[in-house]
């Protein structure tokens, strides 16, 4: 079946002539129609769109053109600008907003062929850790439909898993991808801050967002991640550095290969999870790899410095949602004042609001020093760290997530117990490193992921770590019950 | 350190976001609970350590050359806009 296929056997198929990107787009529209409404996974499905881009592909293929994703659908997070279709960032505040232009992502995927099928729900504005924030409602886990998939691409990762696309976009600002590609059964992989344009990305903290790709497989992240990467002009904090052939660096043998344990993530780490990764472990070693332990003291500041930081950006970047130039405007605003006061209490969420208004605190006359400042100190430590655990190890590796997937409105009372699911993610972020979660078993029948962090610009070794466990496990290859047809 | 009401206020007020009188309390709670958790970070000792504001502090800013690169594209992008006359966004009056 067509949505079994790896992007790779996709292409194959496509050159070979035994389908068409126009076929291949209908069968997937089809799953959308038929499984999505119970998932709740997309907010805007565009499906003449996408017909109209398969035939293109189809037409650019009859001319001659190659190419490894000309033809494959995608699906992209709905934080991604997508001209003349909505873009919502799964809030109130932007769901009567049209893109009047393209993220770079989007752009570069298009231009390599692929067709897109629709835009994935979110937490909205990307906060959030299980996609329930979204103004468009929660999105349902395919493996269990009364859990969370995770957040904030959510919807990303049960499309994924859910297999109504190839591979889907997604963004990580503090584990948005890692986490739910983790509760969802997929690969997820977060790249270097500055690898991948931000671009069109809508901001929600720029100094730790980052666009990235979800998919069945570290092959297929590696396929797109390509696409993807590279320096762009109209990003500031883009990097001018060659993106690497990640597909060709996938095979390469782990012999001698350096992974660190990182002492404060298997400390309390609960006994079912720790030994999924001491599993993972005995597989990288019987591949040549060698495990030493090291430790980041300042590891466990991260969540907090993290809710210190991502606020005080976040305050900054949707300050330019005023119900002046586009999004929500309230009726009959009697001033100025009262337009900017109920277009944003109205077009924001809860959780949106508390961020704002955490981050106004914290950068406000008075607590800018003990808060914000304080913060950005421990975030050099952190850095700091990791920059002494790689000169030890060449990867890191732990858990992505404290827990499976919990069940939908278990967490939403209490911010910090959400917050907390993060704990493994958000160092990564703070040090703008990048980092892969992958499918590593089960708990109670739900998918539980390993982390794998890298240095700065280490996609290709983290792909290739990523890969050579894949070759030997088949944890990725498992997909929920009821989506195999 | 929990925040009083009158905390909660005058942060909406900084933030331009109207809280109604029915989430007020729900917001004082959960943004001290936030603060609370956040205060872990006072027990840190940063010394003479340096603000790190974002993860490529150890590259220069690029600059561009000051060149026009942009074209008018004002109709497209004011399409999106609640209310618009003669390429102007308009508001209530602001100055009486």
């Amino acid at each position: 079946m067509l949505h079994n296929l790896s992007i790779g056997e996709l292409g194959r198929a496509l050159r070979a002539g035994k389908t068409s990107s126009v076929e291949i787009t209908r069968h997937f529209l089809g799953r959308i129609e038929r499984l999505n409404p119970a998932l709740n996974a997309l907010i805007t499905v565009t499906a003449e769109r996408a017909l109209a881009a398969a035939a293109a592909a189809d037409a650019r293929r009859a001319a001659g053109e190659q190419g490894p994703l000309l033809g494959i659908p995608l699906i992209h997070k709905d934080i991604f600008c997508t001209d003349g279709v909505r873009t919502s960032c799964g809030s109130r505040m932007l769901d009567n907003f049209i893109a009047p232009y393209d993220a770079t992502v989007v752009t570069r995927l298009k231009d390599a062929g692929t067709v897109m099928l629709a835009k994935a729900n979110m937490d909205e504005f990307a906060m959030g850790s299980s996609n329930e924030t979204s103004f468009y409602g929660p999105v349902k886990n395919p493996w269990d439909t009364a859990k969370v998939p995770g957040g904030s691409s959510g919807g990303s990762a049960a499309a994924a898993a859910a297999r109504l696309a190839p591979f889907t976009t997604g963004t990580d600002t503090g584990g948005s991808i890692r986490q739910p590609a983790a509760l969802t059964g997929v690969t997820g992989v977060k790249p270097t801050y500055g690898r991948v344009s931000r671009y069109g990305m809508i901001a929600f903290a720029s100094s730790l967002d980052q666009a990235g790709v979800l998919a069945r497989s570290a092959e297929d992240a590696a396929i797109v991640l390509a696409a993807m990467a590279g320096f762009d002009p109209k990003d500031s904090t883009s990097i001018d550095t060659p993106v690497p052939d990640y597909s060709a660096a996938l095979e390469g043998p782990l012999a001698g290969l350096k992974i660190g344990l990182l002492r404060e993530f298997f400390d309390g780490l609960e006994a079912r999870n720790a030994a999924l990764i001491h599993d993972a472990l005995k597989v990288y070693k019987s591949l040549g790899a060698q495990t030493v332990e090291v430790s980041l003291p300042h590891l466990p500041l991260s969540v907090p410095t993290y809710y210190v930081v991502a606020p005080a950006e976040c305050s900054s970047n949707l300050s330019r949602f005023d119900g002046v130039r586009f999004g929500h405007r309230c009726e009959h605003p009697k001033d100025l004042l009262d337009l900017y006061k109920r277009s944003r209490g109205e077009g924001f969420g809860a959780e949106v609001k508390r961020r704002i208004m955490t981050g106004t605190y914290v950068l406000s006359a008075g607590y800018f020093d003990a808060y914000y400042l304080k913060a950005q100190k421990v975030r050099r430590l952190i850095t700091d760290d990791f920059r002494a655990a790689f000169a030890q190890v060449d990867l890191l590796i732990g858990p992505t997530t404290p827990t499976p997937a919990f069940a939908i409105g278990a967490k939403v009372d209490d911010p910090i117990t959400m917050y907390l699911n993060d704990i493994y993610t958000i160092g990564a972020n703070l040090a703008g490193l990048p980092g892969v979660s992958l499918p590593c078993g089960f708990i109670d029948g739900l998918p539980m992921g390993l982390q794998l962090i890298g240095p700065h610009f280490s996609e290709s070794r983290l792909l290739n770590a990523a890969h050579r466990y894949q070759t030997a496990t088949e944890w990725h290859m498992q997909g929920p019950r009821g989506y195999e047809q | 350190m929990n925040l009083t009401r009158q905390d909660v206020e005058k942060i909406a007020h900084l933030a331009r976001l109207n809280i109604t009188e029915q989430e007020m309390p729900v917001y004082v709670t959960s943004l001290s609970s936030i603060v609370n958790f956040v205060d872990e970070l006072s027990r840190a000792e940063t010394g003479a350590v340096l603000p790190m504001a974002h993860p490529l502090d150890a590259q220069h800013q690029r600059l561009r050359a000051d060149a026009v690169t942009e074209s008018d594209n004002r109709e497209k992008y004011q399409a999106n806009a609640p209310a618009v006359q003669a390429g102007l966004y308009i508001v209530p009056r602001v100055i009486e």
